[in-house]
């Protein structure tokens, strides 16, 4: 088999064994769809100043729980795999055999990107048909591109925490208590209308918050541009580099006990 | 003559001030069963995993079919099979899903039922790997190792927390891929293990070669037979106070001359009308001698 097949076939094995994992599949895929609903119910008829106008609550959540979602599937779902497959053994079985590192590796992020798009479809979907959320189509490149760095971005960040994590009973503490702070904080769960300034100051440092203005962005029934966040793109951008490069120099094959 | 599967000079490797690998030399023909022994912590992990690239060593010369397994080189993998100690496998694909997969990553594989047939999981095929016992799953990371068709198969301790139908199982196995013309280089802290498969055994201790040579051959170097029996009361009897230990009350004598010595013994027994309860007459097994070189307790090889 050459390498692109091998490479193919991780995605699929990725895929296999995603679904077959009940506890996996149901944080990654169930929890933001719960999130989506419960906000809605809660805050879905409110009116929310946003986007240079008056928009209800669900228009609000529907970008904010896609950046939710997208970040459950590459960031939390990588860093606690990878760890876990480590320290079980499976990184340092897979590197004793020829299969090329790079698409071991290929394997996980793009499978995580996949789930990804499938998980924004379902939240965008069911904020068109049950919330009557109006999907904007002359935005739908930014929305997407904005979608690809975003999910880039923190496949990235999930391999470079995978490095720093010390072992994978660590993981979950250190992946959720890392993410969950900052989805409050960024225009997710809540918005940001009357924050002190440095909450918003942390909230405009990491890449959370950006990403879901960039997609707030690029979902916004004002927007009359082509809907490109271009600042909150290069700051994701930027942390993905740092992710790559964090990652380059931590990350191990090799179980740490 | 064809060149050794393995050839080791002046290996050396060093965390710190520990010297884990203190300079070894070894070589391992194609085709033969080697197998390293010794205590835990004396080396044989880290020199194992030198030889399959997963650790790079501090000094020396390597060469493992003729490459050297610390540049890593996919060439060098296509030939090789690793069964590493206590290695997870994922949890959520089948006994026949994870060969494939791994076959999947070989130039030229084994077929599946054939690996399956050699490591006996014809009835778990179709099972998640997540239901196998512990002996199941090692089994699989021996089918695992054998996915590639390797020249040259590294087993590190395969049957530890066997239990004895288990291991007498991958015995079986291993002497058939040794039929088959398959290099076997083996860790095992088993010393029955060794004595049964290994053509040649080399021991380790603290780093460095103790001893190397076929078993029989390192057998015979201790010509000794060892006699015991219950301390008939008041120690050793007169005729071998001199040359007889005690050990968890037992007296034991070793000896290079049995039959003249069990004819004292006897003697001084029946003329004392005194019963050698527990007696035994037994060989020197290739344990007695790795514990003489090994310094190692009891427990530590059992365990």
């Amino acid at each position: 088999m050459n390498d692109a097949v091998l490479a193919g076939r991780q995605v699929v094995y990725e895929n296999r064994t995603f679904w077959r994992n009940p506890p996996a599949a149901f944080f990654t895929v169930a929890l933001p769809l719960m999130f989506l609903v419960i906000f809605n119910l809660l805050f879905g008829d409110d009116e929310i100043e946003r986007f240079g106008g008056t928009v209800s609550g669900s228009t609000f959540y529907v970008p904010g729980i896609a950046a939710l979602s997208v970040i459950s599937a590459s960031y939390t779902n990588i860093a606690m795999m990878v760890s876990i497959a480590r320290d079980d053994g499976l990184l340092k079985r897979a590197r004793g055999t020829p299969l090329p590192p790079w698409a071991f590796l290929f394997g996980k992020i793009a499978h995580a990107i996949l789930i990804s798009l499938l998980l924004v479809a379902i939240v965008v979907a069911f904020g068109a048909i049950f919330y009557d959320v109006e999907v904007p189509t002359n935005t739908m490149p930014a929305f997407i591109v904005t979608l690809m760095v975003g999910a880039g971005s923190f496949c990235a960040l999930g391999l470079a925490m995978a490095g720093l994590i010390p072992s994978s009973d660590a993981a979950p503490a250190v992946v959720n208590g890392s993410i969950l702070p900052l989805f409050f904080i960024s225009d997710i769960f809540i918005p940001l209308e009357d924050a002190p300034d440095w909450v918003i100051f942390i909230g405009n440092v990491f890449p959370v918050k950006h990403f879901s203005e960039a997609l707030g962005t690029a979902f916004n029934p004002y927007e009359t541009g082509a809907g490109f966040d271009w600042v909150s793109l290069g700051v994701m951008a930027l942390w993905g580099l740092i992710g790559v490069a964090v990652a380059m120099r931590y990350f191990t094959w090799a179980p740490r006990r | 003559m064809t060149a050794p599967a393995i050839s080791v000079t002046d290996l050396r490797k060093s965390y710190g001030e520990l010297e884990a690998v203190d300079g070894i030399d070894l070589e391992v023909a194609a085709g033969e069963v080697f197998a390293l022994l010794g205590p835990n912590g004396a080396g044989k992990t880290t020199t194992v995993e030198i030889l399959e690239g997963h650790r790079e060593r501090t000094s020396g010369e390597v060469s493992v079919l003729g490459h050297d397994p610390g540049r890593n080189e996919r060439a060098f993998k296509d030939r090789v099979g690793i069964v590493l100690q206590e290695t997870g496998v994922e949890r959520y694909l089948t006994v026949a899903e994870v060969i494939d997969l791994f076959r999947g990553y070989y130039p030229g594989p084994l077929p599946r039922d054939q690996i399956i047939e050699i490591v006996g999981l014809e009835e778990k095929r179709d099972d998640l790997v997540r239901r196998l016992s512990g002996g199941q799953k090692r089994r699989l990371d021996v089918a695992i190792g054998l996915a590639g068709d390797p020249e040259l198969l590294f087993l590190d301790e395969p049957t530890t927390g066997f239990d004895p139908a288990a291991r007498r199982g991958a015995w079986e196995m291993i002497r058939n891929l040794h039929a088959a013309g398959k290099t076997v280089f083996l860790t095992t802290h088993y010393m029955e293990e060794a004595q049964r498969l290994a053509d040649r055994v080399a021991i380790i201790a603290h780093g460095k070669i103790v001893a190397e040579g076929a078993p029989a051959n390192l057998i015979g170097r201790e010509k000794r037979t060892t006699i015991s029996f219950a301390d008939p009361g008041d120690g050793p009897p007169i005729p071998v106070r001199e040359i007889a230990t005690m050990s968890g009350g037992n007296v034991v004598i070793e000896t290079d001359e049995p039959t003249k010595m069990l004819h004292i013994l006897t003697s001084w027994a029946a003329e004392r009308g005194v019963e050698l309860e527990g007696l035994m007459v037994a060989p020197v097994t290739l344990e007695d001698v790795y514990l003489k070189l090994t310094g190692a307790s009891e427990e530590e090889v059992v365990e």
